[in-house]
């Protein structure tokens, strides 16, 4: 049974914009799916349903996972850390809300931060941080509460590109090692490519899904695959399959 | 480094505090040059060497003055802080509490506070009602920077706190109020001003029922006399219990958002 499972599903917002129709889509345990599409398909949308912040309109949306405290974890395109919070307590936020005093927290903090690669900076405040460890905090405030299932809106897209590819092998490490299940949203073809098991190409007013692309490249994946031809040719195969969703051809 | 960082700080901090100490000693070398220079009458004109003689000679009279209306600012400022910030939160809970009060208050801010300081004096003692006009000023900045303060919390992080299941109290404690700090902490600047200025008016209304009081009755009182060196004496006085209090205030608002708010940070090295 798929984590989550979106049947006809429409989200019709308040001012009348109809910012999907008609989708289908499954959400695998243990997978890294990504939604790709032009800018106003209804990506970011997708992913708030998924979450329970919003509803849908018209349609089904099952979940296998509770919509308990623990199960999601949401990353933002900004790392939208507490200005005001030290690192640790930024990640600490979520066992805190859970009623965790900072001590219990504290192993799964420090565990999720070495993850992260950001062990040693747990008492620096965000503004003292680049914009990659920012999202790496980001990233370790979502896991510390081991989420059964990790959204994440655009994640990289503000960082260049040598972080963002490093993020990316790290996160492709991080979910070998935690089994999340992961949904991630880019407008990157060549990200998405390389991420993902399963890239769900969406078409736009209304969003819906064009087409789904399996990625059956092996794992891990590393420079070898960003510089291999089947690399270049699922980039190729996506870019097309974005073309024809948008009606460009 | 260290040793080419304190070569450089001194320089920083004279060109930072250089230019405006060095202003004012000359406005008030240019004051003291023009009097002695014509011979104006201190009754007129008092040199700035004789308001000093003055504030000196006359500190049994000044200071405890001085001591009255600070005490009443800041009892004003803290009873502001409480009201504004309480008042604040639950606007900030509950939209019906600020559908009823906010209209109050914002005749209350709307209303020159000259003009109702005679009305309070009437129903209150002089000390009572000049505290009621300073807490009166200092209140309405403070409750709507809070106000807005609170209500500017991140959508994205109030999401989060919605996806963690949050309860209204965290999401108060953990988001609101913290986001409120700065925006709190800027209403307190204005507030406390505010307060004195509050204090001063309200003092100046009392008129002699506010025998005995604060420094602006004295201030009145001196007019009366035509003591301009004691008037002048007060005014400085109160220049420099305002100076002090909006520094204090500011090193607060340095102190609390240290490390986390751009606008206390030190300029980059
Ligand atoms: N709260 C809202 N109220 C009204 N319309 C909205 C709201 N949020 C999104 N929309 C509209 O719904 C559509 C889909 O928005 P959404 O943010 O999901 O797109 P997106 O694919 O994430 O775009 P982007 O890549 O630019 O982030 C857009 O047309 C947008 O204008
Ligand atoms: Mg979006």
């Amino acid at each position: 049974m798929p984590l989550v499972s979106l049947r006809k599903a429409g989200k019709i917002y308040g001012n009348g914009t109809v910012a999907l129709a008609g989708l289908d889509l499954d959400v695998r345990t243990g997978e890294f799916l990504t939604l790709l599409g032009p800018s106003g398909c209804g990506k970011s949308t997708i992913l708030r349903l998924i979450a329970g912040l919003d509803t849908i309109t018209s349609g089904t949306l099952a979940r296998s996972l509770p919509l308990d405290r623990a199960s999601i974890g949401f990353v933002f395109q900004d790392p939208t850390l507490m200005p005001w919070a030290s690192v640790f307590d930024n990640v600490f936020l979520g066992p805190r809300l859970q009623g965790l005093s900072r001590r219990d927290a504290a192993p799964m903090v420090d565990e999720v931060l070495a993850l992260v690669g950001l062990g040693t900076e747990a008492k620096a405040f965000p503004r003292e941080l680049s914009g990659g460890m920012r999202m790496r905090v980001s990233i370790a405030r979502a896991l510390v509460l081991r989420p059964a299932l990790l959204l994440m809106d655009e994640p990289f897209a503000a960082l260049d590109e040598i972080t963002r590819f490093r993020l990316n092998d790290d996160l492709l490490a991080l979910q070998g090692e935690l089994k999340t299940t992961i949904v991630f949203v880019t407008h990157s073809v060549y990200e998405s490519v390389y991420v993902s098991r399963r890239i769900a190409v969406m078409a736009a007013r209304p969003g819906r899904i064009a087409e789904e692309i399996a990625i059956n490249a092996p794992s891990p994946r590393g420079k070898n695959f960003r510089t291999s031809t089947a690399y270049a040719q699922l980039c190729a195969q996506t870019s097309q399959a974005l073309q024809g969703a948008t009606g460009e051809v | 480094m260290k040793s080419s960082g304190a070569i450089w700080h001194t320089p920083r901090l004279a060109m930072r505090y250089g230019p405006p100490v060095v202003a004012f000693l000359a406005m008030l070398a240019a004051w003291e040059a023009y009097v002695r220079l014509r011979d104006v009458p201190p009754y007129i004109l008092p040199a700035p060497s004789l308001v000093l003689e003055t504030l000196v000679a006359d500190r049994g009279i000044l200071l405890p003055a001085l001591l009255v209306t600070l005490k009443t600012t800041l009892s004003a400022l803290a009873a502001a802080v409480l009201g504004g910030v309480g008042l604040a939160v639950l606007f900030a809970q509950w939209k019906w509490v600020e559908r009823s009060f906010l209209p109050f208050a914002i005749v209350l801010q709307v209303t020159p506070i000259v003009a109702i300081a005679p009305l309070l004096l009437i129903y209150l003692e002089a000390p009572a009602a000049v505290l009621v006009c300073a807490f009166l000023v200092a209140f309405f900045p403070i409750l709507a920077n809070t106000e807005q303060g609170l209500a500017s919390a991140d959508r994205n992080l109030a999401d989060l706190f919605k996806l963690y299941r949050a309860t209204r109290w965290q999401t108060l404690v953990y988001l609101r109020l913290p986001a409120a700090l700065p925006y709190f902490l800027g209403g307190l600047r204005i507030g406390g001003g505010l307060a004195l200025i509050g204090a001063i008016v309200a003092e100046l209304a009392a008129g002699n029922a506010g025998k005995g009081a604060g420094l602006a009755f004295r201030i009145a009182e001196a007019g009366y006399r035509l003591n301009i060196p004691r008037m002048f004496a007060a005014l400085a006085l109160i220049s420099a219990a305002g100076i002090a209090i909006f520094a204090a205030l500011s090193g607060l608002s340095a102190y609390l958002l240290g490390r986390w708010h751009d606008s206390a940070a030190a300029p980059e090295r």
